[in-house]
């Protein structure tokens, strides 16, 4: 079992990689769905006390959610976005694969030195939820699609619920089947904001969204007296 | 089962109204379950509701306070939203600040969004399962960006994606601090301590105290985040400036405070396994700054509902500075809540019937509102000596006891912070305010529909009055509750 482990953990943290180098909109929705997959199996590896009905359906639901529904949400909000299929970013590609290798490097040391309440026989578990974590967290701020956004989202949510697998498996059904509800929601209505952004600006560039701020009335206030409102 | 009821009643009702065709039935429902809510609300005050499904809903003098809170506010705001949406126009308009065309949300999601959110609000305050309580707090998120998207135009959709994509974020964060805590909860022996308030207090002494720390700090960016509490307020100006003054007043008075109750139910855990110090400092150093930063946007705010949105992050930071000072200072924090709750939803209220009458959120175009608006402007007046915590209002009572808790502690630097602060912030404030006031209505300033409706008056005149009432006198049940309240989070007066 723990040989699969280790692969899962090992593709998850490829994953990653791959969602920093990603240049298209499409292969980026598609590695994040990869990544759910992969996180669907890991509760059936993991799991201490056997194989129960509960272990299994929370499994199958997640592999459904994350590998088939929020692709396939994120996949009609683009085509109907109609918008570029490239990737625009504040931080280039290689630039981010530098940093995804400094981050990786620093989360393995954190999972060497960090003193868990639990012994872990996974050396990698630590450092692939922290990686995981940041790369989403990266990713939100780092490209400028709101697609992108939601995609950095889904990879902060990944890493946050692998730590979950790896270390709160007490949570209750009822929980989870909570926690899931609500990304689920939440991808669904982010998907339906960005399809309003797409429609108000012909395109999803969160660039466009930046025209609330403190001082903005000021120059209305000048332009009204000049008009001699 | 009264818990459960409170929650569901909301839900299954906002289920209702998305699929409810007539707009007058709709609004009736929303009336209704308001007053149906704060009929059941009023009932736990007398009759306290058992635990149900395990312990994981219950309601403690803690969730009764801020139960009531955001009951007391959906009554008068769901009066005041009938009246809102019955002048709202339908067909596309053009916008007051850029005068593009924009339409409306159907009023079907507002209204069911409206109901889904005092659902899920009530729901964190029952919520005794830290899983269950995240679970909550994100659903309030998710329930509350569609109304702030009720006018659909670019501005409200920066707001709306903001909202959504810094909140989910952040609670993102707590969710990590909920699972940081299951693990602190893990013993040595591998038996796990349920996620349950209770059981984690009772068991305090068998927590992984540097853990225990980790999830607290999580959880305190995660909900701080939606909190409001400086540097992780970014999306609270934005949201409320933008969505309509009926939802901003939810979103400030109720919703803010939930999570705040999240980060205190995390501080309980924190207090019973001996951790209080760690984490009122953190309370401490975030409130303070919150503080400080909302002064330095409310002094010379061009707008007046961003004005009283960074007044919101004042008011959240001097909550936090209140529960980190601890003893009398949690007391005066939770009446502080109360206090500001009402306060601000009225102010919130009346910037609705302001924005109605000039069109613009401008603090600089409005003035003469004496004349134009007079019952609007004084209670705009009286918004703002509340809100600055001038008595005989509560806000000087609650403000008053968490300065003597500064005092009391030898915690002088605080102390000194906050008053300058919240002197500089009435100074500010009056300037806004008295310009916005005084004068002569501006020439060719709108002539249109000058009377303003009962509708639009009477709810944030109520909570006015209770406000004042609170600063003269704090009825004996309320003043036992929140003593109670503040001995949950380790007060001792």
């Amino acid at each position: 079992m723990n040989d699969l482990i280790g692969v899962i953990v090992v593709l998850i943290i490829m994953t990653n990689f791959l969602l920093l180098a990603a240049g298209s909109l499409r292969a980026s929705v598609r590695i994040i769905s990869l990544q759910g997959l992969a996180l669907g199996v890991l509760p059936l590896c993991v799991h201490q006390g056997g194989l129960t009905i509960r272990l299994l359906f929370i499994a199958v639901l997640v592999i459904i959610l994350k590998g088939l529904v929020f692709p396939r949400l994120l996949m009609r909000s683009l085509r109907e976005s109609g918008s570029a299929r490239a990737i625009t970013f504040y931080v280039g590609p290689i630039a981010s694969l530098l940093i995804g290798i400094f981050v990786l490097g620093s989360s393995l040391w954190w999972g060497y030195v960090l003193p868990l309440p639990e012994a872990t026989p996974y050396s990698l578990a630590i450092p692939m939820v922290f990686f995981t974590i940041v790369t989403g967290l990266f990713l939100i701020v780092s490209r400028r699609q709101a697609l992108m956004q939601i995609v950095g989202y889904l990879a902060l949510e990944n890493g946050i619920y692998a730590f979950g697998v790896f270390f709160a498996q007490s949570e209750s059904m009822l929980i989870e089947l909570g926690i899931l509800l609500d990304v689920f929601v939440g991808v669904f209505i982010m998907g339906v904001m960005v399809f309003h952004i797409s429609r108000e600006f012909d395109n999803i560039e969160t660039s466009q969204l930046s025209t609330l701020r403190d001082w903005i009335h000021s120059r209305n206030d000048a332009a009204a007296k000049k008009d001699g409102r | 089962m009264m818990a459960l009821a409170l929650v569901l009643i909301p839900i299954l009702a906002g289920l209702v109204s998305f699929a409810t065709r007539s707009n007058h039935l709709r609004r009736a429902i929303l009336v209704g379950i308001a007053v149906v809510h704060a009929a059941l609300t009023a009932a736990t005050w007398i009759v306290r509701p058992q635990a149900a499904l395990g312990g994981w809903l219950q309601l403690d003098s803690l969730g009764l306070v801020f139960l009531s809170v955001i009951s007391a506010l959906f009554l008068s705001t769901s009066i005041y939203a009938v009246a809102y949406l019955a002048k709202e126009q339908t067909s596309s308009r053009p916008d007051f600040e850029e005068s593009f065309l924009f339409v409306n949300e159907p009023e079907a999601v507002f209204v069911g969004c409206l109901l889904l959110f005092l659902g899920t609000m009530t729901l964190v305050t029952v919520s005794h399962n830290f899983g269950l309580l995240w679970v909550a707090v994100e659903a309030t998120t998710l329930s509350s960006a569609p109304l702030i998207y009720f006018h659909r135009h670019h501005r409200s959709l920066e707001a709306t994606w903001k909202y959504l994509l810094i909140c989910s974020v952040g609670i993102a964060l707590a969710l990590l601090g909920t699972f940081f805590l299951a693990s602190a909860a893990t013993t040595q022996t591998g038996h796990s301590i349920p996620l349950v308030l209770g059981d984690l207090i009772t068991n305090a002494g068998s927590l992984h105290v540097p853990w225990l720390k980790v999830a607290f700090l999580f959880m305190l960016v995660g909900y701080g985040t939606k909190m409001g509490l400086a540097p992780l307020h970014s999306w609270l100006p934005d949201a409320h400036s933008e969505a309509p003054s009926v939802v901003s007043a939810l979103l400030s008075g109720a919703l803010l405070n939930c999570a705040f109750l999240g980060i205190l139910r995390i501080g309980q855990v924190l207090t019973a396994s001996g951790a209080a110090e760690f984490a009122n400092g953190l309370l401490l150093v975030f409130g303070l700054i919150s503080v400080v930063l909302a002064t330095v946007f409310i002094v010379d705010q061009l707008d007046f509902k961003r004005m009283l949105a960074y007044s919101s992050i004042e008011h959240m930071g001097i909550m936090a500075v209140g529960v980190g000072l601890g003893g009398l200072g949690s007391f005066g924090a939770l009446l502080h809540t109360v206090n500001h709750s009402l306060t601000k939803a009225m102010l919130f209220l009346v910037a609705g019937n302001i924005l109605g009458h000039y069109r613009t959120k401008s603090t600089k175009l409005i003035t003469g509102m004496f004349g134009d608006l007079p019952a609007s402007g004084i209670l705009w007046m009286a918004g703002f000596l509340a809100i600055t915590g001038t008595p005989p209002f509560g806000l000087f009572q609650s403000e008053l006891a968490i300065l003597r808790a500064a005092f009391d502690g030898g915690r002088y630097f605080v102390a000194i912070v906050l008053l300058l602060a919240l002197g500089t912030i009435f100074v500010g404030m009056a300037a806004i305010v008295t310009r916005m006031l005084q004068g002569r209505p501006r020439e060719g300033a709108m002539a249109h529909s000058t009377s303003e409706a009962a509708a639009s008056i009477i709810p944030p005149a109520v909570l006015c009055f209770a406000v004042l009432v609170l600063g003269i006198y704090i009825p004996s049940a309320l003043n036992d509750l929140l003593l109670e309240a503040a001995k949950l989070l380790g007060g001792h007066l």
